[in-house]
């Protein structure tokens, strides 16, 4: 059996940890709820492009724009969203996971950018083909941030080097739940949405402007919207994986105590009977 | 008098969101007004600033490209970036303005589009901070729709 100075020294210890665990719980928490608000910031954004863009399909414009285009899919590029930092439990793994079944399922090479530390690392080390990575964004990204990734994304299928433009993040459903998912970004799929006017609207300077300014804000709003999301993610996925180191803590904790106790008490047994011994051995 | 819904708003946020007898932005194509009941259309947004007039306050905004949505009652502004006049950090767009020219100076609009943007964008934050305090003198000219 351990000593009782060793079991001692490692209650010390898993106490030690615990304080850090609790602390990491209590950062992420708040982390989150800012992270979420984020996300509903950038709603109304995405709302309104999405609308214009539902609007805009319905009319059967007579320009129609290559990113509309399906074409046969003989390359393809994808937009991995990861977190810069661990300890997030199953976050990036499933993410990471996610992606690379996308990429082996596809049968046609598949180029991969990067947004995040972890995601950069894995692709790196699968030797997977890496073309752009954004990292080290922080807890509050802007647009200017991501925007530099995307743009290399969507060259890709500008200069025919991918057909087809997906990207994989973790959704936020809830504070105890995200998932990965896969979404298509090009060829864009016209968004449904309700008819706002029924007269015809008029296109400054012609239709073929107006698709090339907004197809590619719409693109580049979801995936600012997919980091913000899984940024929420990231958070809430620590948050659970540090109150569950927390609470492990607290029952070693708890272990560890009772053992040292019955190694205390043991010795003081052992101890009485060696004085009552030696007094017996003294009468005799 | 009818009214229009302004609504403004960038990927980080809403900008802007209140009733407005008329709205003046810098199409792609040059200044467009808008006034209540206008013809639905939709354009892309230059560098510039966005008057938004109700009541006879007029409130000026810094935006950096976007697009612009005008539906009868309703004029949707998506901007890649904007700003209100009070929150536009005079001494950085100074700095931004600075910098830009010295750029340009060196290697020409030719060589670095960004920096021609980048002055472009600076030299208009600067115009509508101050814009902003000028208002009580007469509004500039009309222009037209």
């Amino acid at each position: 059996m351990a000593s009782l100075r060793d079991i001692r020294r490692r209650i010390r210890s898993v106490q030690n940890t615990r304080k850090i665990t609790k602390a990491m719980e209590l950062v992420a928490a708040a982390k989150m709820r800012r992270a979420q608000q984020r996300v509903a910031a950038a709603r109304p954004y995405a709302d309104e492009i999405t609308s214009v863009m539902a609007e805009l399909m319905r009319r059967n414009l007579e320009y129609t724009h290559p990113y509309l285009e399906m074409r046969e899919v003989r390359r393809r590029a994808l937009i991995l969203v990861t977190s810069d930092r661990g300890l997030a439990g199953a976050l990036n793994a499933n993410n990471i996971r996610v992606a690379v079944r996308e990429m082996n399922s596809a049968g046609v090479p598949v180029a991969v950018v990067t947004i995040g530390r972890k995601g950069r690392d894995m692709m790196r080390r699968l030797r997977k083909d890496l073309i752009a990575e954004v990292s080290q964004l922080g807890d509050a990204p802007t647009m200017g941030d991501v925007l530099p990734a995307i743009r290399v994304a969507i060259e890709q299928y500008e200069s025919g080097d991918a057909d087809q433009l997906d990207m994989v993040y973790a959704r936020f459903i809830s504070a105890g739940r995200q998932e990965a998912v896969v979404g298509r970004l090009l060829p864009v799929e016209p968004p449904e949405g309700a008819e706002k006017v029924a007269a015809d609207f008029l296109y400054e300077p012609e239709p073929k402007d107006v698709l090339d300014a907004l197809l590619p804000r719409y693109i580049e709003a979801q995936v600012y919207r997919a980091v913000l999301e899984n940024l929420a993610s990231e958070q809430a996925a620590r948050m659970v994986a540090m109150r569950n180191a927390s609470d492990n803590a607290e029952e070693l904790i708890g272990d560890l105590t009772l053992t040292a106790n019955k190694v205390r008490q043991a010795t003081i047994t052992t101890e009485l009977m060696e004085i009552v011994g030696g007094a017996a051995a003294l009468e005799g | 008098m009818a009214k229009l819904q302004v609504e403004m708003v960038t990927a980080e946020g809403r900008v802007l969101s209140q009733e407005a007898d008329f709205v003046k932005a810098p199409g792609l194509d040059g200044e467009l007004g808008v006034l209540p009941r206008h013809i639905p259309l939709m354009t892309p947004l230059r560098t510039g600033e966005v008057l938004v007039r109700n009541d006879g306050n007029e409130e000026y905004l810094f935006v950096a490209g976007g697009f612009l949505e005008v539906l009868p009652d309703k004029v949707v502004i998506l901007a890649d970036a904007a700003e209100r006049a009070e929150d536009i950090d005079e001494q950085r767009a100074e700095e931004a303005r600075r910098r830009a020219q010295q750029i340009l100076e060196q290697k020409g609009e030719v060589e670095s589009p960004e920096a021609a943007a980048a002055l472009e964008r600076a030299m208009f934050r600067l115009r509508v901070a101050e814009l902003r305090k000028r208002r009580r003198q007469p509004p500039p000219p009309q222009p037209g729709g």
